[in-house]
């Protein structure tokens, strides 16, 4: 079992839903979060006080898949947020140690789809 | 008496009143951070509570009562003894006395709140509280008194403030810049720049007080006539160009312009046509405004980086700066023809005035000054008026006010 952490650009999320969800990966959390990776962030300027390097919106897919869906996920990710330009995000992937599912106390590679 | 400028001047009270809630607690509500929102809604809203009582009570009396000297009034119309329906000749002979009452309580209650923006984020509730009703009682009173009251030592130099620049704006501001001073910097503020926590807010609120300001300035006029209009056209004359010009300046200096900045400047410009709005023309008021801006703009992005004050919502560098600008370009283009009881300025062969309204800004800036430094000093031995550094940290709403603006989790 796996964990991987994609980190994308907001307007990306649809796609990479769509793209997810042809490979039947369906079940995901999604949050919105802050960011800056190469590309830097932008500067604000409240009432002439600039403030350079301000973190970007980025939004974070968090998806628990078993050893057979690891490749087909990561693919589906990149075909849905690929741009081919900075700031379109990163994928990371970790060991999983243990998933239970709540409503029946399932555990393991069968609690995760 | 006259209906018709009976129903514009209450009329005009409630625009006046709609300028300290909720426009400047929008206004200034939007700009601190979340953790601090629901202090400065507070501050705004028991401001208008607590001084709409003081004026009836007594500040009203102290500020339009019969002159002691010139320098305040008495206690006659404490608890409006005498203050009633019938229109009180000395201050406006065509309307009711309590409707003039009411009408300068709206500005009694603006005042103070103007303040608000000093000392954001960082003062204890119950001292703001004593701070405020010392404030109105020993400053804005014998003020008001000086330059509106019957009798008062500035008015009868010949001073002119149609609409409160010196009593409302010079006032406000200079009492922001000392307590700002004496209150020192919020934690963290050299360290990154302050993000206000919602701009939608301050432009709503800036849009409200922009409304409101109708009131404050062509109610001033004390009729529905030719003056009011006058100042209803100069006060949005000069907002417009205030509102532009603060917002090419940024443009040239930083390659966009931004909302804050053009709502910035034109309230910079209503602040400082408040003294001029009813003696000047508005061609005039076109110049007024564009120097609003520049000036303002000069204190607010520059001069307070360099010198390092916290003024944290720019009560000084958009009130007090504007307030004073207006009083003496008021000085420079009042004429006649727009106001038979005003005089001619500088431009209308009329240097006298200019020195009266230089002496106007000066007086105020000095006694409002010394005063705000002792009321600060008294409440701070009584209460202490800054909150203690972790409170500060966790912010007002929950340290002062146990409650929240925003929830994050359901």
């Amino acid at each position: 079992m796996k964990l991987i952490i994609a980190i994308i650009q907001p307007h990306k999320l649809e796609s990479v839903k769509r793209e997810l969800e042809a490979v039947e990966v369906n079940l995901m959390t999604v949050t919105n979060v802050l960011g800056q990776g190469r590309q830097k962030g932008v500067t604000e300027i409240y009432r002439g006080a600039k403030e350079a390097g301000g973190l970007l919106n980025k939004v974070r897919l968090d998806i628990a898949v078993n050893q057979d869906f690891v490749e087909p996920t990561i693919k589906a990710i990149i075909k849905g947020a690929h741009t081919g330009s900075v700031g379109d995000g990163k994928i990371f992937v970790v060991e999983l140690v243990e998933c239970i599912r709540i409503s029946n106390a399932e555990r393991g590679p069968k609690a995760i789809g | 008496m006259n209906s018709g400028d009976t129903a514009w001047v209450l009329m005009s009270t409630a625009l006046v009143l709609l300028m300290t809630i909720p426009g400047l607690a929008f206004f200034y509500g939007g700009l601190v951070r979340r953790k601090n929102v629901l202090s400065i809604l507070m501050q705004c809203f028991i401001i208008l509570c607590v001084i709409s009582l003081q004026w009836i009570l007594f500040g009203y009396s102290l500020a339009f009562g019969p002159d002691v000297h010139g320098l305040i009034g008495n206690l006659d119309w404490a608890g409006l003894k005498g203050v009633g329906s019938l229109p009180n000749a000395d201050y406006a002979a065509t309307i009711p006395h309590i409707v003039f009452m009411i009408f300068q309580m709206m500005f009694a209650v603006i005042t103070p709140a103007l303040i608000i923006g000093a000392y954001a984020e960082r003062v204890k509730f119950p001292a703001f509280l004593l701070f405020t009703v010392l404030w109105a009682t020993f400053v804005y009173d014998p003020l008001a008194h000086w330059v509106w009251g019957t009798g008062g030592w500035l008015k009868k130099m010949g001073v002119l403030d149609f609409a409160g620049g010196i009593v409302v704006h010079v006032s406000s501001g200079i009492s922001a810049l000392v307590l700002a001073v004496l209150l020192g910097k919020r934690i963290s503020y050299n360290h990154r720049p302050i993000r206000p926590h919602n701009l939608p807010f301050t432009v709503l609120g800036a849009a409200l007080l922009w409304f409101g300001w109708f009131g404050f300035n062509a109610g001033s006029a004390l009729a529905a006539d030719g003056i009011a209009a006058n100042a209803f056209l100069t006060t949005n004359t000069a907002a417009a160009a205030a509102g532009l010009t603060w917002a090419i300046i940024e443009w040239w200096q930083n390659g966009t312009p931004t909302i804050l900045g053009t709502v910035t400047g034109a309230v910079a410009g209503l602040a400082t046509v408040t003294a001029a709005s009813g003696f000047i023309n508005p061609i005039n008021a076109i110049f007024v405004g564009i120097a609003a801006a520049v000036l303002c703009y000069i204190f607010v992005a520059i001069i307070k980086t360099k010198l390092g004050y916290d003024d944290s919502l720019d009560a000084f560098g958009v009130h007090g700066v504007g307030g004073a600008l207006g009083t003496i370009a008021l000085g420079l283009f009042c004429e006649k023809t727009i106001n038979a009881a005003g005089n001619n300025g500088l431009l209308f062969g009329n240097p006298k005035q200019f020195f009266i309204q230089c002496l106007a800004v000066a007086v105020p800036i000095i006694f409002t000054a010394i005063m705000t430094w002792l009321i600060f000093k008294i409440v701070d031995v009584l209460i202490g008026m800054r909150v203690e550094e972790k409170n500060e940290i966790i912010g007002l709403d929950l340290t002062q006010q146990s409650e929240a603006a925003y929830t994050v989790i359901e």
